[in-house]
């Protein structure tokens, strides 16, 4: 058989039927360590349509910055009440929310800490392979020395900057294309 | 720490772009702007790890479950899950939904008109063992009409979601039937340049693995990307 990766196909309209099993919009469990945050928004077309049967799927460090996952073999602890993995799909106005806890830093290229962040896809009906972005938390001193961000062309960072309206809540909303278009990574 | 080891890019022309014309809801849906590359850093080389999770008694066999027999054709499909460097990937989730034999899903939203089969559910979960192999009993589903053109027919085809060892491997895909005539017609098939890429994606007849008196079996084999390799290392 050949070793070439796979080739990605859109999810479609009807993935509800498969992936529900795996809904979770409470990333943090009830005992989990950490600032408890809730997120917010919507996800956008390129008409400014809000695009209501669209997936993201959230994967995050718990509040001391280790990801539960052997490949992270960093000193800070576990929690055992903290996975870090969330599934959300978009309701009629196009709109997710997911509560968690703000996650730590983590180790990022050069030995420097990367800005806390949770790495999202976003699956939908008319997008042929995930696209993969990251949420930030707007006003975190720790944005100006992440390493990623700093790839980011400072007029686009805004897209990927969750913002805080207070009690916890932060709003990030996901623009496909258009003038505010959400940066998206390749990695 | 020293820089960790990235994925593989993908060989040219085997992903779809995100925007795909002849696939109309990619016009407006897909990203416009070009991707900014990054380093993998240990956020896209972790990710979720489902081989603990708890799944449905019948998940691996989609027409079990329910009071009576799912209408259609039985079949099995099977196949490994590697990655790139030809290592299996062992203890895999891999979520699988499709529609039904008369080509309805059972959605909402799907209103073909087709009727629904109260024995078929079209879910199933199954974890890959210890050389990365799969397997579950489903029914063949059937063609259906989508708007995407005039008399648009979407070929056979059973959905495939897996996430693999870490983030940056996610994959979801469709896997086809071999000699579907509708292929050739189908834009999100033919999203993929590559002839040979788009070609994998067609499963194959599986004669060792079809169980006489009971079913066939259609064997799809699926790659997640790779991390880069020291030639030789292992």
């Amino acid at each position: 058989m050949s070793f070439q990766a796979t080739t990605s196909q859109t999810v479609g309209p009807y993935f509800r039927i498969g992936l529900s099993p795996l809904y979770r919009n409470e990333v943090a469990g009830l005992q989990a360590a950490g600032t408890r945050i809730r997120i917010s928004g919507r996800v956008f077309d390129g008409n400014g349509a809000a695009v209501p049967d669209a997936l993201i799927e959230v994967w995050q460090a718990n509040a001391a910055g280790r990801y539960r996952h052997p490949e992270d073999q960093g000193a800070a602890p576990l929690d055992a009440d903290f996975v870090g993995f969330g599934r959300i799909p978009t309701g009629a106005d196009g709109g997710f929310q997911f509560s968690t806890i703000k996650p730590g830093r983590v180790a990022g290229p050069g030995g420097c800490l990367q800005a806390p962040h949770i790495v999202v896809s976003v699956l939908m009906r008319g997008i042929l392979k995930r696209a993969l972005t990251r949420i930030y938390f707007g006003g975190e001193p720790a944005n100006a020395e992440d390493a990623v961000l700093a790839l980011v062309p400072a007029s686009r960072r805004d897209t990927l900057m969750a913002q805080s309206d207070g009690e916890g809540h932060y709003r990030w909303d996901i623009h496909m294309q258009g003038e505010h278009e959400t940066v998206f990574f390749a990695v | 720490m020293s820089d960790l080891k990235g994925y593989r890019k993908p060989w040219w022309h085997t992903q779809p772009e995100y925007v795909h014309p002849a696939y109309g809801s990619t016009v407006k849906r897909g990203p416009l702007q070009p991707l900014i590359e990054i380093p993998a850093t240990l956020s896209e080389v972790t990710g979720p790890v489902f081989s603990a999770t708890t799944i449905g008694k019948h998940a691996a066999d989609l027409t079990a479950g329910h009071a009576g027999e799912s209408i259609g054709e039985r079949i099995i499909v099977t196949g490994r899950v590697l990655d790139e460097n030809g290592k299996a990937l062992s203890n895999t989730l891999l979520e699988i939904w499709q529609c039904n034999a008369a080509g309805r899903y059972l959605h909402e939203g799907d209103l073909h008109d087709a009727p629904l089969d109260p024995n078929f559910t079209g879910l199933g979960q199954v974890v890959t063992d210890a050389e990365g192999r799969y397997r579950f009993t489903t029914i063949r589903p059937g063609e259906y009409p989508w708007r995407n053109h005039y008399n648009a027919w979407r070929p056979a085809h059973i959905h495939f979601s897996l996430f693999g060892e870490a983030f940056a491997q996610r994959l979801v895909t469709q896997m086809y039937f071999p000699g579907d005539p509708l292929l050739p017609f189908d834009p999100i098939f033919n999203c993929i340049a590559d002839e040979k890429a788009r070609n994998r994606l067609v499963s194959s007849l599986d004669w060792e693995n079809s169980k006489s008196e009971f079913a066939l079996a259609y064997r799809f084999d699926i790659v997640l990307r790779g991390r880069h390799q020291t030639p030789w290392e292992k």
